[in-house]
């Protein structure tokens, strides 16, 4: 393992993405991605008192399965990284809080997911873990009560406006495949926070591309490689405008993607049918799109070098409120099958 | 397109790429539904005075009944959906006012009655009744300097 | 029925359209200024003050009836309205009860109402 370039990480021993399990809510169910997610929930409660509870629910019992999945007992999981949207991570701690487990809980926004593959992987590789788990959730109600307005209000959402995924992702890394095939995280280019001036809160797309074009740029640069290397560029939850606003201003910096590019938030929901506006975001959509369709893309050859930059708006809603500008962050892992 | 240099350059660059909200359409909606909430207040009105009471309990029973249904709408889960189609139409109207206090209300249920519902309840409406009481005050204590 | 026979239909027409103009003043507000609602009602709710206590809102309720006291402009000028007339009763001390008062039936059944939905409602995901 040794940095490459200004802020890339490569591995000498790639670390196996061992088995992946996502869970997501109604909403994300009825939309195009529906067949590739493990569990489908009928209700956001799920049988649960309040929002915040349904949400630990779901990453609780993500992490469970992704956990029986890869047919390793609990007891040989060194570490887990986890993080989620809700005021000091509780989905994340109180959800795992019975899983006895060393846990880090990390806050990365949306950008969460791949942040905790990220620290995950240099676990890994520099022998300090054997086997590391990395969770993250969001639930769209929670998140519209802590960060918006309550859901009975009866408000107008702009066309900008994202919509939060109720869901969760789970993986499992490993020092070794266990004889299964399975992907592995090659090189990871942590972000910077970037901050372009962006201060409406209903246009995060816009407030989190310029991170996700820097973190693109200086991967390319560290690596040598090009976009068309990836079969996948896959962006976290920039929606419909920044997935555009990321494919211009990438072009000026001379990278075209637009072939092989597009963003989570796109693909998980159906824009005309579903009413969704701009897209998904939340940790829980690069969480479940990866942990859903990316890995068994993955796992089937259909692609087999994708770079995943999740990207995340590092805001709450005290300083939206205190008119402060939105820093985005965006970090990037290389994943292939070897 | 030209490289992008400056933070307002890319606020501007941001401007053009976000879609508008489709205002004609809205206006519309707003309109029409804004104007049958009014309409259905004079109805109200009409037939209280019918019953022979003064203008003044004539209003306050318009208001107190429309707020009524409004706090109905929004516990069946039915006025965020018209609200979501007639914007300004159910916001403007004392229905909006009723709406913004009963929402927190079932919304924050889950903190407790004390300070959950009773203590969220004002968190979208407090605001209206600070500036409404407060600049009525001020504008009683400058008529006094007139009467 | 003879209520049916007494209503106004011109009065009707001119609340609707008067009540939907002030909302479309609204609309254009929300769309064009990305202010929340929260301030949106703030602003008529002041608005309506002023124009109260200017003495302007009452022509446009004398010509509109409940299109304009509907509206939170006319809740404003309801309270500017109560502040005047007891001024002019009890002086000083009118100032502070006057407002409160004359919209004290509204405030209180929001209140009241709000209390009774939190207690049989449960929170529900809008579904669009």
């Amino acid at each position: 393992m040794n940095k490459i370039g200004n802020q890339t990480i490569m591995f000498s021993n790639p670390p196996y993405i061992l088995e992946t399990s996502s869970i997501v809510g109604p909403k994300e169910a009825e939309g195009p991605l529906a067949k590739y997610f493990d569990q489908c929930l009928e209700d956001e409660f799920w049988g649960e008192k309040t929002w915040e509870k349904a949400e630990s629910k779901i990453i609780k019992e993500n992490s469970n399965a992704v956990i029986s999945k890869s047919g390793i007992p609990a007891t040989d999981i060194d570490y887990c990284f986890a993080g989620d949207l809700l005021n000091q991570c509780i989905s994340s701690s109180f959800g795992l809080r019975e899983i006895n487990i060393p846990f880090f809980g990390i806050f990365g926004a949306c950008s969460t997911f791949v942040e905790g593959m990220s620290l995950g992987s240099v676990f890994i590789d520099s022998g300090a873990a054997k086997k590391v788990l990395c969770a993250t959730s969001s639930h769209f109600c929670s998140a519209e009560k802590q960060f918006r307005f309550p859901l009975e209000l009866g408000n107008q959402r702009p066309p900008s406006a994202q919509w939060t995924v109720t869901g969760s992702g789970a993986a499992i890394l490993s020092n070794d495949n266990i004889g299964k095939e399975c992907p592995r995280i090659t090189y990871i280019t942590p972000g910077k926070i970037i901050d372009m001036g962006v201060k409406d809160a209903n246009n995060m797309g816009a407030a989190m591309a310029p991170a996700a074009l820097d973190t693109l740029v200086t991967h390319f640069r560290d690596t040598g490689r090009k976009p068309s290397f990836y079969d996948a560029i896959i962006t976290g939850d920039l929606g419909y405008i920044g997935k555009e606003i990321l494919i211009e201003m990438a072009e000026t910096k001379g990278y075209n993607i637009k072939k092989n590019y597009n963003d989570c938030g796109v693909l998980i929901f159906d824009k005309e049918k579903q009413d969704t506006h701009a897209g998904g975001s939340g940790c829980g959509c690069v969480g479940s799109v990866f942990s859903g369709y990316l890995y068994k893309m993955l796992n089937e050859h259909k692609l087999n070098r994708i770079l995943l930059i999740a990207t995340g708006a590092l805001m709450n809603s005290t300083s939206s409120q205190q008119g402060e500008s939105i820093p985005g962050i965006a970090h990037a892992i290389a994943i292939e099958n070897l | 397109m030209k490289k992008i240099e400056t933070k307002q350059e890319y606020l501007d660059y941001v401007d053009q790429k976000s879609p508008n909200s489709p205002i004609l359409k809205n206006c519309f909606n707003a309109f029409w539904v804004g104007g049958l909430i009014c309409s259905i207040g004079q109805i109200i009105f009409d037939f209280c005075k019918y019953k022979g009471f003064d203008d003044t309990s004539c209003s306050t029973i318009v208001s107190i009944i429309l707020i009524g249904l409004a706090a109905l709408l929004t516990a069946l889960n039915i006025f965020n959906k018209i609200g979501k189609f007639a914007g300004a139409g159910s916001l403007v109207p004392i229905t909006g006012f009723a709406n913004s206090i009963v929402s927190p209300a079932i919304e924050y249920k889950s903190e407790g009655y004390v300070m959950g519902v009773g203590g969220k309840m004002f968190t979208v409406a407090g605001p209206v009744l600070v500036y409404g009481i407060s600049t009525s005050i001020i504008v009683g204590i400058i008529a006094t300097f007139f009467v | 029925m003879e209520f049916i026979q007494s209503i106004d239909w011109m009065q009707l027409l001119r609340c609707f359209v008067v009540g939907g103009i002030i909302c479309i003043i609204g609309q254009i507000l929300i769309d064009k200024t990305k202010l929340t609602s929260a301030r949106i009602l703030v602003i008529f709710v002041t608005t309506g003050v002023i124009l109260g206590a200017l003495g302007i809102y009452k022509y446009i309720i004398d010509f509109a009836g409940c299109g304009a006291t509907v509206p939170l402009l006319g809740f404003g000028a309801n309270l500017a309205k109560g502040a005047i007339t007891e001024v002019q009763t009890s002086g000083l001390l009118g100032a502070f009860i006057g407002g409160v008062k004359a919209s004290a039936g509204g405030i209180a059944a929001a209140i009241f109402f709000g209390y009774i939905a939190s207690l049989i409602a449960k929170p529900k995901i809008k579904k669009q």
